[in-house]
């Protein structure tokens, strides 16, 4: 059973960088057991917000709950329950992939880490790669490590940073099937940050659209297409990013 | 002590082991790691092993003091693979970007700062007691002959390197690897100041006063009175002790500072230059 309540609460969050303002004062809910993509071009805020999200990151102003902790004062409550993963933070690539996912599996306190890695080797065809230094793989199976470490700990929440990018179409469809399995059979939540449309559409349940640090709409896939009169979300990320109005289109921020 | 999920004492072990791990892991797959360790180490016990055996044939002081600049050397090695052993950790995470993925699992900044002094005492080892073999075949001199008293000057000495390598820590984690020389260089500071090779009187007034505030005068002119003497001096070593005690609580500060600074910076997510 996904939790009753929200999983994230944001109110007012805004993250300055002395003059860039990156994220301006946003406030979103996030419902347990979906799949949430948060879309917007560069330097619309996505990475800023997860990193602020995860507790990488100080927010300038705002709050944010997580499973109803209070992130900025109790996030060592919450970090043993999610995990994230992204392209701009590697694993050591000197360690070989088991040796990589036995020290996180004991960051995590798992008490069973070798079962684990074993399940998840099965789970994500990293079977043949475990006595592999990290390094020497390619990206596709870099992806598929930094997803098993992602899911040590059997995160109740996860927050994926392009989890997709710099993938050929067959390793990120197998990513994308893998995802919505694990979401399925867990009842996780998982945040997903990508310039991928079709990604979008295919695995999201909501979509949080973001520009120059705000979010200026959201909805289901269907419905924001629709909303815009467009054919697929591909035309309203353009038609977002470009300033272009449509019948139904919010005039301002609808977080 | 428990409570929620990670709080517990066992699972505040596992993550400072965890770091242990990954740098054991690390040496592990990379001999050449460890001979870099010993390397220099054994290269100044040598060079200043060739110069104390010249100098005792032309100094009676010298000679009085048997291996003295050679045991000093070895000492000294103590505080700057200290030092080195945590800078030289932390630097890894950042060489391998791996900051982020450490401190999005519930790893404390103080449990990875006692992580860092763990891997520091470790490195040091590594690096100093193969040097303090070797000096017992070449030079006839044992730095073990010193007894006791060599726990107390390595546990001053280490504790210093821990301090020197908070800050130095500090530093990279607000700067990045654009402070990496410097991290590297910092602790050479100290080697005139805090008489090695020289006794502290050798030094001029207004020096002295900054020398004896460090702890590592203290352990190379006790050494110094051990050798010559005879004696131990057990005060130099508790001022020393105090001495460090507070530069440790001031460094840990400093280091758990920067980290909440590089959090509010976004510097954890990006650690490179």
């Amino acid at each position: 059973m996904p939790p009753s309540g929200p999983v994230i609460e944001v109110e007012g969050l805004a993250k300055r960088f002395k003059t860039v303002t990156a994220v301006d004062g946003v406030s979103f809910a996030i419902f347990g057991g979906q799949i949430t993509g948060l879309l917007g071009g560069n330097g619309a805020g996505k990475t800023t917000t997860i990193s602020m999200l995860l507790g990488l990151l100080v927010p300038s102003a705002g709050s944010i709950r997580v499973f109803g902790e209070d992130m900025l004062r109790h996030r060592y409550r919450v970090l043993p329950r999610l995990n994230f993963s992204s392209p701009y933070v590697d694993l050591p690539h000197r360690l070989s992939v088991r040796e990589n996912l036995m020290v996180f599996g004991s960051l995590y306190s798992l008490r069973h880490a070798a079962e684990r890695i074993a399940e998840l080797a099965e789970a994500l065809e990293l079977k043949d790669l475990l006595e592999r230094k990290t390094g020497s793989l390619s990206s596709g199976q870099k992806t598929r490590v930094a997803l098993a470490k992602a899911l040590l700990n059997r995160p109740e929440l996860l927050l994926l940073d392009e989890p997709t990018a710099s993938l050929d179409p067959d390793t990120a469809d197998w990513v994308r099937t893998y995802l919505e399995r694990y979401a399925r059979e867990t009842q996780a939540s998982i945040l997903l940050a990508s310039h991928n449309m079709a990604e979008v559409e295919r695995l999201c349940a909501d979509v949080l659209m973001m520009k120059a640090g705000r979010i200026v709409d959201r909805g289901a896939p269907n419905a924001l297409v629709s909303r815009y009169g467009r054919h697929t979300l591909e035309d309203v990320f353009l038609d977002i990013a470009r300033d272009r109005r449509h019948a139904g289109a919010p005039a301002e921020a609808t977080p | 002590m428990s409570g929620p999920p990670g709080f517990a004492l066992t699972d505040r072990a596992r993550r400072v082991g965890a770091i242990l791990l990954r740098h054991g892991y690390l040496a592990r797959s990379s001999w050449i790691r460890i001979f870099d360790l010993m390397y220099w180490p054994l290269l100044q016990m040598i060079i200043w092993g060739f110069i104390n055996t010249f100098l005792a044939t032309q100094s009676s002081w010298v000679l009085r003091a048997g291996g003295l600049l050679i045991g000093a050397v070895l000492l000294w090695d103590v505080l700057v693979r200290g030092q080195f052993g945590m800078t030289l950790s932390l630097l890894e995470e950042m060489w391998s970007r791996n900051f982020a993925n450490l401190f999005v699992a519930p790893l404390r900044p103080v449990e990875y700062a006692l992580a860092l002094m763990s891997l520091s005492v470790i490195r040091s080892l590594i690096g100093v007691v193969p040097a303090a073999l070797l000096a017992i075949p070449l030079f006839a001199y044992s730095i073990f002959d010193l007894g006791l008293p060599l726990v107390a000057f390595y546990a001053v000495l280490t504790m210093t390197g821990w301090a020197a390598g908070l800050l130095m820590c500090a530093m990279l984690i607000r700067f990045g690897l654009a402070a990496e020389s410097f991290a590297w260089a910092s602790i050479f500071l100290l080697a005139p100041i805090c008489g090695v090779y020289y006794p502290v009187a050798t030094l001029p007034g207004w020096l002295q006063n900054i020398a004896w505030a460090l702890p590592p005068t203290h352990v190379f002119e006790g050494m110094r009175a051990l050798v010559l003497d005879g004696s131990f001096r057990g005060d130099l070593m508790t001022s020393a002790i105090a001495l460090n005690l507070v530069y440790i609580a001031g460094s840990l500060a400093v280091f758990l500072f920067a980290f909440e600074r590089a959090r509010e910076r976004g510097q954890l997510l990006q650690t490179g230059e």
